[in-house]
């Protein structure tokens, strides 16, 4: 039981739980009179043209491959940073601390290379 | 929550013979409270959110319902439990109705993590801080989600923008928590915090240059990761109507804005967590602040003044700045923020190393410089606001306050 990822689990249930009941609820307090008017797509009152199923830009598929690039490139750092202090106990710092540097300068000419490439124009 | 039940199990005698069933109503007892807490904040700070609205546009805001209008949120939210909840023929149906649920747990997953005493805290985690990133990502998914099963033009263009906004400032965000975490050495919040001192020279944010840097680089990221003003594209409401909730109606919708004023916390308790020196209480140690019930709960105090403060920039900041374009948008995150993010990491390593090698002194000052040039921030960004207040003597005040 001292395991924080109960509580987690309970949270997650907890959270879904509320909000199935609440908006479960509200759909038989709420009233109900659907018209076709209402059930429209919402276009500022006129007829909808057309649905949403069109392209869409694909900036932001660039945009979501570089996230993953990047986030994942920060992730990992994470583990890099906390086990700095035990490695310097053990005198690998200078080396460590390279390490990251080298790491740090290649994201940094990755990122260098995506703005040269022209992934970033937003026009 | 494993340290409280220990406490509980010493001190109740019932928990010692059945621990299983103590532990499960501790559980209810938790979630009751998570909940309770979740919304006793989100729901009161819509009602601050439009009285500062109010009083920053010289109108008056809601002020019927209750005391000053304070029982507003109430209102909101029954008035919402029981309209319709309506789903547009075109919505792809079973996505419509899912997409709330997302939006909803990631937000208030957040709140497990988020300390406010040594033993008030739901889930001391190990990896806090990537499990704070990792559930705001859920909340991307849920956005996406709505906008794209709407099947409304408005909606698909708010919920991309969001998750594209959402995501690049992700990046900016985890790099700036990473040049936080350097120093602390670790990812679980109570450690980070327990790493800082009560009084605000030891503090994170003046730790060293390069903290006090990605204090200000976090709190934009993280002002555009909860699409609040200057980066409310995706719910633009004079471009997109609504953004991504467009379509939303009744006990659905209120859920998304329940996420997202509930929002509005995480980022003022992730700051005050990670930077501002938590739940210290100045001048009290941590054992001593651990064996007293009472001190636990005044650091709770201390920990929930300085989220709200932060919480109240937010809401200023929100009716200060114009919006940006999108395109200004993307552009400051991946040109500026992104390898200023790097840079502040790298600064941080150099700043580790060169701490172990000039006398203390030396950084200890470097703190109370930086320190001073904080408190000169804070207070100039007061009297520039009490100057215009002043200035704008002409037109109407209101002699009440908010």
């Amino acid at each position: 039981m001292d395991n924080p990822y109960v509580a987690l689990l309970f949270s997650f249930s907890f959270a879904i739980i509320f909000s199935l009941v609440f908006v479960n609820l509200s759909r038989i307090f709420g009233q109900s009179r659907p018209e076709s008017e209402k059930l429209d797509t919402y276009e500022c009152g006129a007829p909808p043209i057309g649905n949403a199923r069109t392209r869409i830009s694909v900036k932001f598929y660039m945009v979501a491959i570089l996230f993953i690039l990047f986030d994942i490139e920060a992730v990992f750092v994470y583990p890099w940073a906390v086990s700095l202090r035990s490695f310097v106990a053990k005198g690998m710092g200078t080396f460590v601390f390279v390490e990251m540097l080298i790491f740090l300068g290649m994201l940094f000419l990755g990122w260098l290379y995506v703005l040269k490439r022209g992934a970033l124009k937003w026009d | 929550m494993g340290d409280f039940f220990e406490y509980l199990k010493s001190q109740w005698s019932f928990a010692q013979e059945h621990p299983a069933l103590a532990f499960f109503l501790l559980v209810v007892g938790y979630g009751i409270v998570m909940i309770g807490f979740f919304s006793a904040f989100a729901g009161p700070v819509t009602w601050v959110e439009r009285r500062v609205a109010g009083r920053m546009q010289c109108r008056i805001g809601p002020n019927r319902v209750g005391p000053h209008g304070f029982l507003q949120w109430l209102a909101d939210g029954l008035k919402n439990f029981l309209k319709e909840d309506l789903i547009p023929n075109a919505a792809d149906k079973i996505l419509f109705r899912i997409a709330v649920y997302p939006v909803f747990a990631g937000v208030f997953l957040t709140f497990v993590v988020l300390p406010l005493g040594p033993w008030i805290v739901g889930a001391d985690l190990s990896v806090g801080v990537v499990y704070l990133l990792a559930v705001t990502a859920l909340v991307v998914t849920g956005i996406i989600m709505s906008g794209w099963a709407s099947n409304s033009k408005w909606s698909l263009l708010g919920g991309i923008r969001s998750a594209a906004q959402m995501v690049s400032y992700e990046v900016a965000a985890g790099m700036a928590l990473l040049t936080a975490i350097i120093p602390a050495g670790s990812l679980s919040f109570q450690d980070i915090i327990e790493h800082q001192g009560g009084w605000p020279w030891q503090w994170l944010v003046v730790y060293s240059p390069a903290t006090f840097l990605a204090f200000f680089v976090y709190f934009t990221a993280s002002l555009a990761e909860g699409n609040r003003t200057p980066f409310d594209l995706p719910e633009a409401e004079s471009e997109l109507v609504a953004g991504y909730n467009t379509e939303y109606s009744g006990m659905r919708f209120l859920f998304f804005a329940f996420a997202e004023w509930a929002n509005l916390y995480v980022i003022g308790a992730v700051i005050t967590a990670v930077f501002l020196g938590g739940w210290r209480i100045p001048g009290v140690d941590i054992a001593t602040q651990t064996n007293n019930i009472w001190l636990q709960f005044a650091g709770a105090a201390i920990f929930l003044t300085k989220a709200s403060v932060l919480v109240f920039v937010t809401i200023w900041l929100r009716w200060t700045l114009p919006r940006l374009r999108v395109d200004q948008l993307m552009l400051m995150c991946w040109k500026y923020f992104v390898p200023f993010g790097i840079g502040l990491v790298v600064l941080s390593l150099f700043w580790q190393v060169l701490a172990a090698a000039v006398p203390t002194w030396v950084t200890s000052a470097i703190s109370v410089l930086l320190t001073l040039a904080g408190a000169a921030l804070v207070a100039g960004m007061f009297w520039r606001a009490w100057y215009n207040i002043r200035a704008g003597k002409d037109a109407p005040v209101y002699t009440w306050l908010i």
